[in-house]
């Protein structure tokens, strides 16, 4: 379309050629590139000369087929993308081959697509991945769908068998529930009705592909469904803390109270942060912003904000429709990932209701006790994760009702979350008795860093009496176990009472208690936990002792501060007014020294933090080292 | 949103998501269209900031102007620079512009073995590079995320699938990730793009007072500028829009037998 090509391109959309293997979808592609004009100049020569030297026949597929071991099978290998122009608009098209083999690249491709041609073999008729790919095409979200019965002139352009293979394929569309836009007889190889009518078939009326592709839409973004503003991650620069993510559906604008899921917590839009950008107060779906709070929440990677009057749900279980890629199957009882959006959970099938074979929509019988979701296959389920994520019904809100399932290193299997009767969130208490245990042959660091989504380390806590650390401890201890991380608190409670009980409290007992809970602390941190500990540990050299002990970095110790007058005004367990009466001895700070640390990891001035401050502070060090995304210049 | 929209927030979507899963990052900054509009996607995404090093192989044969437009948006935009170069090769002198070597054994000690070392030496585990699926048809098999065994080496005919943005981000040990966020845009796209974000560009690709420009840029033996007269930006597009030549018809390195390309890029090559 070269005249047209002058014209900016006002749109493009995406398209994807699905089809059973050898129903022409190559070949189709390449006349349709012929077609309208896109070729780049010297390719079809470049190609007849490279058949000629071959000795082969000059085939059409070649040009997408450029890569050798393609031309070697004979079989479209992965997911092409090449570009057209119409009058109207430009296109991708995504070349997705139908060897069953394949079938993962199939979905990559369709999973990317606004509309779909589907091809059926006039001769051959409808075969099994003409069925399977109509069925996923649907799963995947695909509205726009046009059929194509190709290679009409093998049948001698009859009308007769085209209606034949038109009534049997829209039939089994029916059962999924397509209902296609047109099917329009081709014959690929000649270019009947691609660009132009065909004269072969003067008894068709109907539009030629070309004609067809300028009806479809491009996909509207989902701006009217309720806003779902997805974290990617939380960058800090120049004393600012931005927010970055992708708003996936509706609206967010400056001043909006948003619900963080999956902490529930809640803040209100400061800012929308763009660079080189207009200034606007609002991003709508489809825009990666960034975006400032007004007041300091801890927010990380994963939190789907929403607005508190159509929050997301936050669950550990939900049911879905899973189709299934993995060479091994998808059996109950082996630890899986979800990764829905930027969240990630481990997970397990609870319970798989049914196994369907997309090709013919049957029930796949087997034992009940046995059951599994085979490779290509699509199985009804239940999923139950490990902590509590954000998600809709893929029905209501699409983006955030899909997910992606891994097993081991590989993406393995993709599912949308299907309708049910689920309350709108998972009570925090309840989170603990689903914690789910799955033993593992030899178990290292790395392995339960990798599934408790953290490194184990120790937050020292240090300080005078009544400073504030047993508060934040605590705080900090509920507040990792909601965010789903291995956490528990050593304090004097827990220590002084049993483990520690032989001891007083003269340097040298203080300094044995100290050797002994960083001894207790290390095994919690060697077993994968962020272990957090409270005690006034007032000599360095005791400190420096447990650091040691630590590898670099799993050590943080935090300076919990308020001056000693506030202190002994707070007096939470009236120590100070025992001590100022000589009722205890060596009380720190009034009969005994406390060494203030020299280089802290964090300080935290209690005097003028509250206690949900000096959680965030840590919450914050903690992601800094997990991730590494503290920005600086 | 129009498609220029659509195009840069995927991008800036991938970059982020790069960006989070990477400890050890780099981008290859070719000082070309390309990786210059990956530059400055990276400061949209960062908001004006760049948290990862850029990377140049300098072959040495660079066009010379190349070099100073490098090192002047070093500069200006306090980026951080670190050049690999096989100079061992250049001591030798095996290189194809001293006839001691083939146009593809040239690219691949000096770009595709260079790069190997620069990134081993910095120990890169993910390496994010301004490549498109319609520049030539072995990248048009690419995935956003792209693993590369030890050795570099890329499976073509093993991809991890990739659907609504959730990509391969679980690897074994020593595997790296080649990251595309520019594998959806088209060569006009690119120009489109510095047209509306009105973003500085080498000006190698305009036309000079001979009616010349350079369409692809790369190392002067193997590089050659095409007949053109657009000298501006708009001009380009407009060049672009009624051109059915490809874009890298001016690198000599791609013709050497019909799979040259694909070899090197099996291999390593960027």
């Amino acid at each position: 379309m070269s005249a047209s090509a002058l014209q900016p391109p006002s749109e493009q959309l995406k398209i994807v050629i699905v089809g059973h293997v050898d129903h022409g979808k190559s070949t189709f592609v390449g006349r349709l590139f012929h077609d309208t004009g896109s070729l780049p100049e010297g390719k079809l020569e470049q190609l007849r000369a490279v058949a000629e030297r071959r000795g082969v026949p000059f085939e059409w597929a070649n040009l997408m087929d450029a890569l050798q071991s393609e031309r070697d099978q004979n079989i479209t290998i992965d997911t092409a993308q090449i570009w057209f122009h119409t009058a109207k608009r430009q296109y991708v098209i995504i070349d997705a081959p139908g060897h069953k083999e394949f079938l993962k690249n199939m979905v990559t491709g369709a999973a990317n697509a606004e509309a779909a041609l589907l091809l059926i073999d006039a001769h051959e008729g409808v075969q099994e991945n003409s069925r399977r790919h109509g069925y996923l095409l649907n799963l995947l979200g695909i509205r726009q769908i046009a059929v194509l019965v190709n290679k009409m002139d093998l049948e001698n352009y009859s009308e007769a068998r085209f209606r034949q293979v038109e009534a049997e394929y829209r039939a089994w569309l029916k059962t999924i529930g397509i209902e296609p836009k047109v099917f329009i007889p081709i014959a690929a190889k000649h270019g009947d009705n691609i660009a132009s009518p065909s004269p072969a078939m003067p008894w068709w009326n109907g539009p030629t592909v070309l004609q067809t592709l300028d009806e479809f839409k491009v996909t509207d973004l989902p701006v009217t469904q309720p806003l779902r503003f997805v974290i990617q991650d939380v960058y800090r620069f120049d004393e600012r803390r931005i927010l970055a993510g992708r708003v996936e559906s509706g609206t967010l604008r400056v001043g909006d109270r948003l619900l963080f899921s999956p902490s529930n917590k809640t803040s209100t839009v400061k800012t929308v942060e763009r660079w080189n950008a207009p200034s606007r107060d609002f991003a709508s779906a489809g825009e990666s912003i960034g975006i400032t709070l007004t007041e300091q929440i801890f927010v990380e990677r994963g939190a789907v904000a929403a607005l508190e009057s159509a929050p997301p749900y936050e669950l550990t279980r939900l049911q879905a429709r899973v189709f299934w890629l993995g060479r091994k199957p998808l059996v109950k009882g082996r630890p899986y990932k979800i990764k829905l959006t930027t969240q990630e959970a481990e997970c397990q099938v609870e319970a798989i209701e049914r196994v369907i074979d997309a090709s013919t929509l049957e029930t796949v019988a087997r034992d009940p006790k046995e059951t599994y979701v085979g490779r290509h296959e699509v199985g009804e389920l239940t999923l139950r994760l490990r902590k509590a994520i954000a998600f809709d019904v893929h029905a209501e809100i699409p983006v955030t009702g899909r997910f992606v399932l891994v097993d081991g290193l590989e993406v393995t299997g993709g599912g949308i979350v299907a309708a049910g009767n689920y309350p709108r969130r998972t009570a925090d208490a309840s989170l603990k008795s689903d914690n789910l245990y799955w033993s593992q042959g030899k178990v290292t660091a790395e392995h339960r860093a990798r599934r408790n989504g953290h490194g184990g380390c120790v937050i020292w806590l240090t300080g005078l009496s009544g400073a504030g650390k047993s508060t934040i401890a605590m705080e900090l201890e509920r507040e990792l176990f909601n965010m789903g991380k291995q956490t528990y608190v050593l304090d004097g409670d827990n220590i002084r009472h049993g483990l520690c009980s032989d001891l007083a409290f003269s340097p040298r007992d203080r300094r044995e208690n100290i050797r002994r809970v960083g001894e207790v602390a290390k095994l919690f941190a060697d077993a994968g936990f962020i272990c957090v500990t409270a005690f006034i540990s007032p000599y360095r050299a005791d400190r420096l002792l447990v650091r040691n002990m630590l590898q670099p970095g799993q050590f943080i110790e935090v300076h919990v501060h308020a001056p000693l007058e506030v202190c002994a005004q707070r007096d939470p367990k009236g120590l100070y007014a025992k001590a100022r009466a000589h009722e205890i001895k060596e009380f720190t700070g009034v009969t005994a020294p406390y060494e203030a640390p020299e280089k802290p990891e964090i300080t935290l001035d209690t005097d003028s933090l509250n206690v949900a401050a000096c959680v965030s502070r840590i919450l914050e060090f903690l992601h800094i080292r997990d991730h590494e995304t503290e920005i600086s210049i | 949103m129009d498609y220029l929209d659509k195009l840069e927030n995927q991008s800036i979507y991938i970059m982020r998501e790069a960006f989070h899963k990477f400890e050890n990052l780099a981008m290859l900054w070719s000082i070309g269209k390309d990786s210059t509009v990956l530059l400055w996607l990276a400061r949209k995404a960062f908001f004006g900031h760049v948290p990862f090093p850029l990377v140049h192989v300098d072959t040495t044969y660079k066009i010379p102007s190349m070099i100073e437009y490098r090192d002047r948006l070093v500069r200006e935009w306090k980026l951080d620079l670190v050049v690999g170069k096989n100079e061992e090769v250049l001591k030798e002198g095996r290189t194809y512009p001293n006839g001691r070597a083939t146009r593809v054994e040239c690219c691949g000690t000096l770009k595709k073995d260079a790069l190997k070392a620069v990134l081993e030496k910095h120990g890169y585990t993910g390496v994010i590079v301004g490549v498109r699926r319609d520049e030539e048809p072995t990248r048009a098999k690419e995935r956003y995320f792209s693993p590369r065994d030890k050795n570099m080496e890329w499976n073509v005919e093993d991809q991890p699938p990739e659907l609504w943005d959730q990509f391969k981000t679980d690897f074994e040990k020593g595997t790296h990730i080649r990251i595309h966020p520019l594998l959806h845009w088209t060569e006009l796209n690119i120009w489109e793009y510095i047209a509306r974000e009105n973003m500085p560009i080498i000006p190698l690709y305009f036309a000079n007072a001979k009616g010349e420009r350079y369409r692809s840029i790369g190392c002067y033996p193997c590089t050659f500028p095409i007949k053109s007269n657009a000298r501006t930006v708009p001009e380009i597009i407009e060049e672009l829009r009624r051109t059915k030549t490809p874009e890298r018809a001016g690198r000599a390195q791609d013709k050497e037998s019909e799979d040259a390309f694909e070899k090197l890029r099996r291999d390593g090559y960027m």
